[in-house]
């Protein structure tokens, strides 16, 4: 539904506003990383300055915590776009009894709080003895990127003409063939798509990671623990940035690699 | 110069063929895998954890026993707990609202008023904030309610300080500070989910047929009725839509009610510090059903009103 007749100053005024707020803290965030106040949040700011990135830079805590969470979204991420794939693949054109089911099972871990999801993973790792680290988190991780990478990829399958596969097969290729060869070009922004957003989706992530991360920490909850430290202002800030970033681009070049078909990726979390 | 010379037989072939004949051997190895993953890693979890919220809790020994017990379960009716469940549902159903009537005109811009390029640009404004790191958009708040920081300055400049005053001074609104207040808190959170909100009335609005607005016109209703009468009862499903994600993510939250806004526990808070500082995980885990039974009634409530047709 479109109409070109002009709109009214009010409703362009709200819808404006409506944006500038979503975009109101993004901006504070990006100004207060080169602030040269150091203990206070105080507005106007008083200076302009590079220092605290250096700084952050050098901190070996920082720094271990971008690594580790770098390494997570990483593994989360491959596993993902495999078991991701793999059911979308399945999924696309099979018709059994069951499949509302496994479908709506896919999507639990991101429809139910986040809060949900950790503690029931914290207390199943509990009984079975096994210690928290990386591997815990990213298991949590992958359970609920899946989902993302699996939407994403599904969609382009259900776009793809089925004639494409046949007329592989007829040509003389064998399944293998097809898939290096016709599926994995035609799926593969959309599966590059839903890898991003999955390692943004992980990389960001703190409600099911404080259960399931024991004493490691991740680049978000050094972030939090952070929070109650007004000496280390500047430093949070200059982070705060960083991981504003970080989780940013890769919704852009999401965007950028499906934008012209059905489904745009990054439209639901 | 027959098919069969053309037609190498690879091992790889051989496997092929066998796949190609069994499409539900090809489906079962497709599927076994993150079936099994979601199975015993996602339900198994959930299962232990409604298992462990049986267990019995020792007080004394701050230790978790197997000894079976309804009690955990019980406690959820306690008196104090009831208070906790009304204060998270109040500022879900709050929060909700306030998403909606702000959501509302940026959705209906974008789908009925702007070009292709300017909703290209409100569609990459909408997805950017939403995806942008959560703990990062929660420190940016506390920044800006800070005393100090940048709305208390704004404020300060509009000569408004001492109507603010008067306005944190309100039971049930306010606070000592923008920060502690309850508004604070139910304005972070407003944010945070407000694009969760936007894009499904977007989409719901943009599935409105041409004609019906035009036809709506043509029978001589102006554009308050066409509104009231065609646009919104059409857009309504998006909204519910919508309002299952900002219902949902304020039900389960435990990081913004610690971060901004007065003491008193969420839901969430109460089962993370059950969980963490207390050690009774059998209690948090008995607690966790409460989330999850408000939102499967919350969910069959958005099913009757058509909301999953809109997503």
């Amino acid at each position: 539904m479109h109409s070109d007749a002009g709109s009214p100053w009010w409703l362009k005024t709200a819808a404006w506003l409506g944006l500038a707020f979503m975009h109101l803290p993004i901006a504070v965030i990006a100004m207060y990383a080169f602030n040269t106040e150091s203990s206070s949040f105080s507005f106007p700011l008083q200076g302009f300055t590079l220092e605290w990135f250096g700084k952050a830079y050098a901190r070996q805590d920082v720094r271990e915590a971008v690594w580790l969470s770098l390494k997570i979204a990483t593994q989360a991420t491959l596993l993902a776009m495999l078991l991701g794939t793999m059911s979308s693949a399945a999924l696309y054109k099979a018709n059994f009894f069951g499949k509302e089911t496994i479908t709506l099972l896919f999507i639990l871990p991101i429809a139910l709080p986040g809060i949900v999801t950790g503690i029931a993973l914290l207390s199943a790792y509990k009984l079975a003895g096994l210690e928290s680290g990386i591997l815990t988190i990213v298991t949590g991780h992958a359970t609920f990127c899946i989902v993302v990478v699996y939407n994403n990829v599904i969609a382009r399958f259900r776009r793809t003409s089925p004639s494409m596969l046949e007329a592989s097969m007829d040509l003389g290729a064998d399944g293998f063939q097809t898939f290096r060869y016709v599926v994995l070009p035609n799926i593969a922004t959309a599966l590059l798509a839903g890898g991003m957003l999955a390692f943004a989706l992980s990389f960001d992530e703190i409600i099911v990671t404080t259960f399931t991360a024991g004493s490691e920490r991740t680049l978000p909850i050094w972030m939090l623990n952070q929070l109650s430290k007004p000496r280390d202002t500047p430093i949070t800030n200059v982070v705060a940035l960083m991981v504003m970033l970080m989780t940013a681009l890769p919704i852009l070049g999401a965007y950028y690699l499906t934008r012209d078909t059905d489904s745009v990726a990054g439209s639901g979390k | 110069m027959s098919m069969n010379a053309l037609y190498l037989r690879t091992p790889l072939r051989t496997i092929s063929d066998v796949l190609y004949r069994n499409p539900r051997l090809l489906l079962a190895l497709l599927l076994g895998p993150p079936l099994l993953w979601f199975t015993v890693i996602y339900l198994g979890s959930l299962l232990a954890l409604l298992w462990q919220g049986f267990y019995s809790f020792d007080d004394f020994s701050m230790s978790v026993l197997p000894v079976l017990t309804f009690d955990n379960y019980a406690r959820i009716f306690a008196e104090a707990n009831r208070d906790i469940i009304l204060r998270t549902l109040a500022i879900a159903g709050a929060v909700t609202l306030a998403s909606a009537v702000i959501a509302f005109p940026v959705a209906y811009y974008m789908a009925v008023h702007a070009g292709k390029k300017m909703k290209a640009f409100f569609y990459i404004g909408v997805m950017l904030p939403m995806w942008a790191s959560y703990i990062v958009k929660a420190y940016s708040w506390t920044v800006i309610l800070a005393k100090g920081g940048i709305l208390y300055w704004m404020v300060g400049k509009l000569g408004l300080l001492p109507l603010l005053e008067a306005f944190l001074e309100t039971p049930y609104v306010g606070g000592s500070t923008l920060s502690t207040s309850h508004f604070g808190r139910f304005l972070v959170f407003t944010y945070l989910w407000l694009p969760f909100m936007i894009l499904p009335i977007q989409a719901a609005i943009e599935r409105i047929p041409h004609n019906l607005t035009q036809a709506s016109q043509d029978l001589g209703a102006d554009m308050a009725t066409t509104f009231r009468h065609v646009v919104l009862p059409l857009a309504f499903p998006g909204i519910v839509a919508g309002s299952i994600f900002t219902f949902s993510l304020t039900l389960g939250d435990y990081i913004i009610p610690t971060l901004i806004g007065p003491s008193g526990l969420f839901i969430g808070n109460f089962v993370y510090v059950q969980q963490g500082a207390a050690g009774n995980i059998p209690l948090a885990a008995a607690f966790t059903v409460v989330p999850i039974l408000l939102i499967g009634l919350y969910l069959a409530f958005a099913k009757r009103l058509g909301a999953f047709d809109a997503l």
